[in-house]
């Protein structure tokens, strides 16, 4: 069984990529579980055409305590034989969701979620890794095999690179590594050129390049991968290259996180950030 | 404060010194640095701390101290007799701090006094979800119960500052709709490095939610005191209020051994406050002093010399009536302490004392063991600032050591080369000390005696110590080690 988790800037598309992966996957035949470490609990909804599955703590909440919990409450079985659970966890600005996070993971260990014929378990964690809650998903005998979701865009690459240091934490304690950049494209210029710069420079790859299409957009308002919704469609065939190249990787690295400098340097190469001129900074527009 | 500087045969400047650097000696480097500071010779002369305090303890060793949550729980608010006080966590802080500080109460338990655990309990959907709602239910289920509780006080544990409860705003909703008091503390345990951050943090709210809400029925008189930093610790209120009645004042409110809110509440309009425990509660009569004019005086309560110097320095406030009335209590008692003085002096004659205790003790009870003919050869205080070391230097014996926060070693290795007759401390030390063949008190909750406060605790208190070092059964056991 490989554990994978897909980390990467919010709204970036993690949730989308991870369930078409997921179904590509699938489709060629493998066994797979996918563990939502989100709040807003949307990573299955694609493979399970629901609004929004029974989350672990949803259930804990109104049961009163884990213990009372059946894991059949909680994990559905969607598209291609996958398994779906989702951690679930508060509204914004309530409570502690990394705490929901670890609860829910716990639970599925203590009560035999990960089956042995299984082949993936795919953690969709949130956009941005806040506390320990959400590094839960790496820490030791857990997801042992990182992507990250990004774009040409420069916040997603500050992203993508951060994430890059905190696996670097866990890798120097653990066995975590980084499998390589899954770009999502928004059509920014040269942006598989860039993305696969930054990929070397952290010591990894660009997997795979998955191209802009609207197909994606048409399958979800079905609630629907692609792979499922038109399993003919070019984009259906480049999620399961990417699948493919997943489950065929072996390229696994510690990364090598970017100096602020380094990645700035590398934005400008590319024409994504202005080179910095030290007297404007500070300066209110009408004063200069 | 004594008047002249008191020796101890065998204790010089020179061998307490050395004594604190063979301590030291056994600490890796960076420990001892850290440590040096904290232990010093006293110099009664300066009237100054002759060490550091109020640090973070150092990892590794053994600390007594206890957290903020205690220090607002278990000191400040808890003994609050007509309140509900509300552990907001899981259930264990409060759990073991139930009743374990010995503050009496009186009343009938769920009418006029709740000395009972209150606790939101939270489980693991608590702390994902917050437990902001089950808060305000648990507010509402108390107040069902318990109609006649004046008001309800929210004590954080750690997992509610970690989650960012809002545990002020449900109070402030809960308190408009039930109609009574509710008071959000955030005194969560990690916060500061000793209960002493729980005491100042609960002060605050005193001064923030309760100071000057409410008003005395009677009519004010130019006796009106209060007395503060008095928690009534095995009945010691019930020793001090009536002995300061005795003296002609009226004491109106007590914080908070056996308190009432609404007392509480009034104590702006005192015309002045008595402080014992100046460490957990100089804050609000400071606060006092500034908003209201109410000045303030430290007094000690601790044996009959401490006690007579303490109501003479209070009479000396106060008019004739007062002076007159103090020197007949005086009267009155001095003979009576004078027979309890014959009966145990010539047997505790020359002891020797060491003390660790919280922010008050270390220095305030010395009196009451000099009266017995004992000595303090050490002293020190788990959680006190420097302003409470200024206040010990006078009290304690030229040169004798005085350690701030000691780890458990620091204090075995002071009372092996000291060989007091009697160590005053807490529980976790107790059974060290006795283990090692020497005669202790529990002196934070009076080791389930007193009051040792006033002339009536003065009797118990003499009893309680001669019972423990002149014990004959000392001399049946010997340490093995």
């Amino acid at each position: 069984m490989r554990q994978i988790a897909i980390y990467g800037k919010g709204g970036i598309g993690k949730s989308t990529t991870t369930q078409n992966t997921v179904a590509g996957l699938a489709s060629i035949g493998k066994k797979v579980m996918i563990i939502g470490c989100d709040p807003k609990a949307d990573s299955t909804r694609l493979i399970l055409h629901a609004k929004a599955q029974n989350t672990v703590m949803d259930l804990v909440r109104e049961l009163g305590t884990v213990e009372d919990l059946e894991l059949d409450d909680v994990m559905k079985v969607g598209y291609g034989n996958v398994k779906c659970v989702e951690s679930g966890g508060p509204e914004p600005g309530v409570g502690c969701a990394g705490r929901g996070v670890i609860t829910a993971i716990n639970f599925l260990e203590e009560n035999g979620a990960y089956t042995p014929d299984l082949d993936f378990v795919f953690y969709d964690v949130l956009g941005d890794v806040v506390c320990g809650g959400f590094a839960m998903p790496i820490r030791e005998g857990k997801a042992e095999e990182i992507y990250i979701v990004c774009s040409g865009e420069m916040m997603a690459m500050y992203a993508a690179n951060n994430i890059a240091k905190g696996i670097l934490k866990y890798a120097s304690s653990g066995k975590v590594r980084l499998g390589g950049l899954i770009c999502n494209s928004r059509n920014t210029d040269r942006e598989d050129e860039l993305i696969m710069a930054l990929a070397a420079k952290l010591g990894t790859q660009m997997i795979h390049f998955v191209p802009r299409d609207n197909q994606v957009q048409r399958a979800e308002l079905r609630r629907m991968t692609v792979i499922e919704y038109s399993p003919e469609h070019k984009q259906a065939e480049e999620y399961r290259t990417l699948a493919r190249k997943i489950s065929e990787n072996t390229m696994l690295v510690v990364p090598t996180p970017l100096e602020m400098e380094e990645l700035e340097d590398l934005l400008m190469e590319f024409g994504i950030m202005e080179v910095e001129d030290e007297a404007i900074v500070g300066v209110a527009e009408a004063a200069a | 404060m004594s008047d002249k500087i008191r020796k101890v045969e065998g204790i010089t400047k020179e061998s307490t010194e050395a004594l604190i650097a063979e301590t030291l000696a056994a600490y890796p480097e960076k420990a001892r640095k850290k440590r040096a500071p904290h232990l010093g010779a006293n110099d009664p002369a300066s009237g100054s701390a002759c060490v550091k305090s109020n640090k973070k303890t150092v990892p590794g060793v053994m600390s007594a101290r206890g957290c903020a949550y205690a220090g607002a729980k278990g000191v400040v608010w808890g003994p609050i007799r007509d309140m509900v006080h509300v552990s907001h966590g899981p259930v264990g802080c409060g759990w073991y701090s139930w009743g374990t500080r010995r503050n009496m109460m009186s009343g009938i338990t769920g009418v006029t006094s709740f000395p009972m655990q209150f606790t939101s309990d939270f489980q693991e959907k608590d702390i994902v979800y917050g437990g902001d709602k089950k808060l305000k239910v648990l507010l509402e289920e108390a107040h069902d119960l318990f109609p006649l509780a004046k008001g309800i006080s929210v004590l954080s544990e750690c997992p509610v500052g970690l989650i960012g409860d809002d545990i002020n705003s449900v109070a402030k909703t809960s308190a408009k709709e039930l109609d009574i008091p509710i008071i959000p503390c955030n005194c969560e345990g990690f916060r500061g490095v000793s209960q002493s951050l729980g005491h100042h943090i609960s002060n605050d709210t005193i001064r923030d939610y309760i100071i000057g809400t409410r008003e005395y029925a009677e009519p004010e008189s130019p006796y009106d005191i209060a007395l503060i930093g008095e928690y009534n610790i095995g009945g010691d209120a019930w020793s001090t209020k009536p002995l300061l009645e005795e003296c002609g004042f009226n004491v109106k409110s007590v914080w908070t051994g056996d308190g009432e809110l609404e007392k509480i509440a009034a104590t702006h309009k005192v015309k002045l406050n008595v402080i014992h425990c100046y460490r957990s509660m100089n804050y609000m009569c400071k606060v006092m002093e500034e908003k209201y004019g109410t000045p303030w005086v430290e007094l000690n309560f601790f044996g009959p010399t401490k006690i007579r110097n303490s109501l003479r320095q209070l009479a000396a406030l106060f008019d004739d009536t007062i002076k007159e009335k103090v020197e007949a209590v005086i009267a009155k008692y001095d003979p009576i302490m004078q027979a309890v003085i014959d009966e145990y002096k010539p047997r505790l004659d020359g002891k020797k004392v060491m003390l660790l205790v919280g922010g008050l003790r270390p220095r305030h009870t010395i009196g009451a063991y000099e009266d017995l003919g004992m000595d303090c050869v050490g002293s020190g205080y788990e959680f006190a600032h420097t302003d409470d070391y200024d206040r010990t230097a006078p009290e304690m014996p030229d040169a004798t050591v005085v350690y701030d926060d000691p780890s458990e070693y620091e204090f075995e290795k002071f009372a092996d080369a000291l060989k007091p007759d009697l160590i005053g401390s807490g529980i976790k030390e107790k059974y060290v000390f006795q283990k090692m063949g020497i005669p202790f008190r529990q002196m934070h909750s009076w080791d389930y005696s007193g009051p040792y406060h006033g002339y009536k605790g003065f009797e118990v208190f003499a009893r309680d110590v001669d019972m423990a070092i002149n014990s004959p059964t000392w001399k049946l056991v010997k340490a093995p080690f």
